[in-house]
């Protein structure tokens, strides 16, 4: 089965609708592909054998029944944030590695009464505290193209499930990049959805004015399928955008021509691998050829969104984590002596160094005589940062430049300093704090390496995004190459 | 901008954090390079801007008063630590 | 030295909504522990907040009674610090931004008016309980009320008595009854006040230290413990020493305050607005619907009983002192408001005996203000005698059958059929001469037993006034 089995969700509905396979029988295969060759990769931390094939099952009688939808039976991957109800919940956290959540996402009950498949709970870093995937309490995750090197993170667990085809599609979350870095590291496609579109009910809160859940696939024809079915308003979300419901593919096939696309003068400067700007250069080219008409724009502010999003983040996340604390659930010390060693040691030992780290440097940007200078400060630059872009918006239609300012580096190679991990959202933070909508897909290789290319538009204008890219992947095959080692 | 080993004990203490105390010197070093590395954003003016909390500018919406739970206690208290007669047990809370 | 007493009050009031103010948990007293803690309550990992539109009704409600202006866009934050009761670690509350701005209240003190300004009213969800009694050295923990809806009013340091701050009390504990936004069962913990207490010496204008009394859950402890506050900073003042800023509990048994322990030093909340909730936006619109919804309010409602209905204060501040009260007099007199005065006295009097008898509320009285006010249009009417009127009251009261109904029944109208009276009047005069010659010679007490006589033979149905007046007739021949 599969040689033949295509890995693109969109080509395997296709086949599920004509019954060249059943669920299950695709469901065995990831599921078979997961024993084999994810110890290699460590991209899951609890894999849902039994559950997933019942779940196919009842997908195959679903579709017997005359009523399948275009999803349905579809595997798919959760990233370890989002709750599922009966099966663990561990936001790769010994915090929550005893957590079986109570209830389903939103998220999670969309995907389910759209027939698709979970196949697991996917690593990432813990608490979506991170860019490589190394600070995972279940250990780090290797990216397929390179196994010494990191996947990206913090949705590395997806990226590299999906990229070693695993799974068809992943869920992910973005907060400062956290779907678009590693679907960059690792070759495949991923979209950050305008703040407010998918329900961060049960989406394990981080950061929450900055937190997105969105998928990652193989193509923007994936992404705008499984977005049609993550999107929507929900109301137990009182930061979810009520509009109508929309169909995110509609746009897929609108003309490259006329489309406006500006380059971000800051993006292109010398901190950019010569080899990455390439590629983008490339693309932007084949793209122009087609009609697209290009110019420079200048986001002026740009260069302080990451100082700002390691303010902001920290800040929120330090106050979000305060409910770890061992009384309710999860992880808890033995033997607490008092109600203080409760909290500081089940904390203490459920927390790993980076979480701890965002934490304390929260509570310093929140505490009393530094709020100004800190978190106010870092909100009012966030304003400035979305004037900018509502300012370019004017004049194009999408922002494009690089994903990241490197290919996927070694295991460890940032181990010392973790600012020199947080420079490597360069281009992805400012998405989140102006919370437009952005995505990255495959635009080449250096080194063997795969390189991602960002594309953002304004606010609530991802069918256009998505139509951008499938544009574009419709003339490049850097999406349809696999890592050589999990063909 | 540094913060001081002191600092971060202080830090610790609000956060409910336990840090052994061999730790806290590398703590406070990486936290003192991350404060520098956000220094960056007094590179520019921001007296007359308006702190922007929320990328849209959006206002609560409400939602009518209404008993929608059930009584979940058995559920939600099955992965709960320590619970006796319906409650959460903590270590002796003194007033 | 004389010295000045500084009080500021806050009190958090539990709002009458149904459901919590950020999730769909039912707010009702007395379940059992943790039946009511939905998982937005509990703070479980990933829930999230959304407001409930009737407390911010109920709040705009109470900013209107005090005159104050409602904050346009007003802004929840998180007020972050540990403790068992606070699942989330974090209180939402708010600070910069509060619904209700300045406001004023008006409380009467030695019978005198005064006005005390109201600094802001805010919103904030409750925090669960810890049981004290000993689970094997651990405390139990009860998130029931975890999320319940409470309105915070902070009043400026205006107080300067304890006499004072228990009025202030008093008026806001009336006046959120009256609003409907709040039951005010100080038992049941929906009526909280912790007081500010600070001296300094007369004259001066900067302020002392305080101390805050916190959980005062009673208008006499509330006077009492500031009372022994302020003796016990002035002891320590006069003795040299310096008044500690920390929190105290009043002991009712021991008559005293005392520090809490434990209490940390000085908390850092960390206040930010909440990103999980957006700004609440109250439009002038909103807030004309709810004043077109506005109860009258007790000061004014006391003032027309005493204007319109000619009331006595003392009896307008009684009836109008509690809303199911002025409610159910209003009710009694509807149909005919000229009986105000006698049904002020009638419900004042043997309404109220009845009720504290019985153990009742007066809106679980047997007896509906419509019969009610029947009985006493019937008094004053003439149909029926005063003291039969007592009569028919208990049977009212033990049967729920109208007055109209028991007067017919029980043949109890009043005669004041003039020739029946000087028939029995006749009787009397003839029986009892040897009355009659000590009237002639100036007793005139003989007369209120002659009265008696005849209202006995009329089977206590006769007009007392109209007897009184056809036997002092008779005796003029």
């Amino acid at each position: 089965m599969s040689d033949s089995l295509p890995r693109s969700v969109a080509r395997l509905a296709d086949g599920l609708a004509r019954g060249d396979y059943s669920s299950v029988e695709l469901t065995r295969h990831y599921l078979a592909r997961i024993a084999a060759l994810d110890p290699q990769l460590n991209s899951f931390i609890t894999v849902c054998g039994e559950q997933a094939l019942a779940e196919a099952a009842a997908a195959d009688a679903c579709r017997a029944a005359g009523k399948a939808g275009r999803l349905t039976g579809i595997p798919y991957a959760n990233k370890d944030i989002f709750c599922t109800r009966g099966v663990r919940t561990s936001c790769a956290s010994r915090m929550l590695d005893n957590f079986i959540a109570p209830y389903d996402a939103t998220a999670v009950e969309k995907l389910r009464a759209a027939g698709m498949v979970m196949l697991g709970k996917t690593n990432m870093d813990e608490f979506a505290m991170g860019s490589s995937n190394e600070s995972s309490y279940y250990g780090p995750v290797a990216n397929p193209w390179d196994v010494t090197r990191v996947p990206g993170g913090s949705s590395g667990g997806s990226a590299a499930a999906v990229a070693a085809g695993l799974a068809p599609m992943a869920t992910g979350t973005d907060t400062g990049g956290s779907i678009r870095q590693p679907a960059a590291f690792c070759g495949i496609s991923g979209i950050k959805p305008t703040y407010g579109r998918v329900s961060r009910y049960g989406m394990i809160a981080f950061a929450s004015s900055l937190d997105q859940g969105g998928p990652m696939g193989h193509s923007a024809e994936d992404l705008a399928l499984m977005l049609n079915v993550l999107a929507g308003f929900d109301p137990r979300d009182s930061t979810s955008i009520e509009r109508a419901d929309e169909d995110f593919t509609r746009a897929l096939d609108a003309p490259v021509a006329g489309l406006r696309i500006g380059l971000p003068r800051e993006y292109f400067d010398d901190q950019l691998d010569a080899g990455i700007r390439a590629c983008v250069e490339t693309a932007v080219r084949q793209l122009e050829a087609r009609g697209a008409v290009v110019r420079e724009i200048s986001l002026p502010h740009v260069s302080l969104a990451i100082p700002a999003y390691y303010v902001i983040a920290p800040a929120e996340c330090s106050s979000n984590l305060s409910r770890y604390d061992g009384a309710r659930f999860g992880h808890r010390c033995a033997n607490p002596a008092d109600l203080n060693d409760l909290y500081c040691r089940s904390r203490g030992e459920g927390f790993g160094a980076e979480v701890k780290r965002r934490i304390l440097i929260g509570t310093y940007a929140l505490s009393s005589g530094y709020y100004d200078a800190y978190y106010r400060k870092a909100q009012q630059i966030r304003r400035l940062l979305r004037d900018d872009f509502t300012a370019a918006f004017k004049d194009v239609d999408v922002v494009v430049g690089p994903t990241t300012p490197t290919v996927a580096y070694r295991t460890g190679a940032h181990a010392k300093n973790p600012v020199t991990m947080y420079l490597g959202d360069i281009y992805t933070t400012a998405a989140n704090l102006a919370g437009l909508p952005s995505l990255s897909i495959p635009a080449g290789f250096v080194d063997g390496l795969p390189v991602g290319m960002q594309f953002t538009a304004a606010h609530f204008d991802e069918a256009r995004l998505l139509g951008l890219a499938h544009q574009y992947q419709r003339e490049s095959d850097w999406h349809l190459r696999a890592p050589a080692a999990f063909n | 901008m540094a913060i001081s080993k002191d600092e971060v004990s202080a830090m610790a203490r609000l956060a409910r954090l336990a840090i052994e105390p061999d730790d806290i010197p590398g703590y406070a070093e990486q936290l003192s390079g991350i404060l520098a590395f956000v220094a960056r954003m007094d590179e520019v003016d921001t007296r007359n801007v308006e702190p922007l909390a929320h990328p849209l500018d959006l206002t609560a919406r409400l939602r009518p008063d209404v008993v929608t739970e059930s009584d979940q206690r058995e559920l939600f208290q099955s992965i709960a630590p320590e619970v006796e007669r319906g409650l959460y047990l903590v270590p002796k809370v003194i007033e | 030295m004389q010295w000045e007493t500084v009080i500021g009050l806050e009190i958090h009031a539990q709002l009458a909504t149904k459901s919590k103010i950020f999730s769909g948990a039912s707010t009702a007293y007395g379940a059992a522990p943790n039946t009511q803690a939905c998982a937005i309550d509990l703070g479980l990992p990933g829930v999230l907040p959304v407001v409930n539109e009737q407390a911010i009704a109920m709040a705009v409600r109470f900013g209107l009674a005090i005159d104050a202006s409602i904050t346009p866009r007003s802004v929840f934050a998180r007020k972050n610090y540990f403790y068992p009761d606070l699942p989330k670690g974090y209180q939402i509350s708010q600070y910069e931004a509060p619904i209700v701005a300045r406001g004023r209240i008006t409380i009467d003190v030695d019978g005198q008016p005064r006005t005390i300004n109201i600094t802001r009213a805010h919103l904030e969800e409750d925090a669960g309980k810890s049981l004290h009694e000993d689970f094997h050295g651990a405390s139990g923990i009860d998130l029931n009320r975890a999320g319940t809806p409470l309105l915070e009013i902070v009043s400026e340091p205006e107080m300067r008595s304890a006499a004072e701050a228990a009025a202030y009390m008093r008026e806001i504990h009336r006046l959120v009854r009256y609003l409907g936004i709040c039951d005010g069962n100080m038992q049941e913990g929906s009526f909280r006040c912790d007081a500010n207490v600070s001296v300094r010496p007369q004259g001066t204008e900067a302020f002392g230290t305080r101390a805050e009394i916190k959980n005062l859950n009673s208008f006499r402890f509330i006077e009492r413990a500031i009372e022994f506050e302020v003796e016990r900073q002035i002891e320590i003042i006069e003795n040299g020493g310096k008044v500690v800023q920390e929190t105290r509990l009043y002991d009712p048994d021991k008559d005293e305050t005392r520090p809490l322990r434990s209490k940390e030093d000085a908390h850092d909340y960390r206040y930010f607005p909440d990103p999980d909730l957006l700004p609440v936006a109250v439009s002038a619109a909103y807030v004309d619907v709810i004043r077109a919804t506005m109860p009258e309010l007790p000061r004014a409602k006391i003032a027309r009983f005493v204007k319109t209905l000619e009331l006595s204060h003392d009896d307008a501040a009684v009836l109008a002192n509690d809303p199911d009260t002025a409610a159910y007099f209003e009710r009694a007199i509807a149909a005919q408001p000229a009986s105000a005065k006698q049904a002020a006295n009638w419900i004042t009097g043997e309404l109220f005996a009845a009720l504290n008898r019985d153990n009742l509320a007066i809106g679980a009285s047997p007896i509906a203000p419509e019969q009610m006010g029947q009985l006493v249009q019937r008094i004053v009417d003439g149909t029926l005698s005063g003291k039969l009127g007592k009569q028919v009251f208990q049977t009212m009261w033990s049967s729920g059958r109208d007055a109209d109904d028991i007067i017919e029944a029980e043949g109890m109208r009043q005669v004041s059929d003039t020739h029946l009276i000087e028939v029995a009047v006749r009787e009397i005069l003839e029986q009892n001469p040897d009355q009659i010659a000590q009237f002639r010679a100036g007793k005139d007490k003989v007369l209120g037993f002659l009265v008696g006589q005849v209202m006995k033979k009329t089977g206590g149905k006769a007009n007392p006034a109209l007897v009184n007046q056809l036997i002092k007739a008779a005796l003029a021949n």
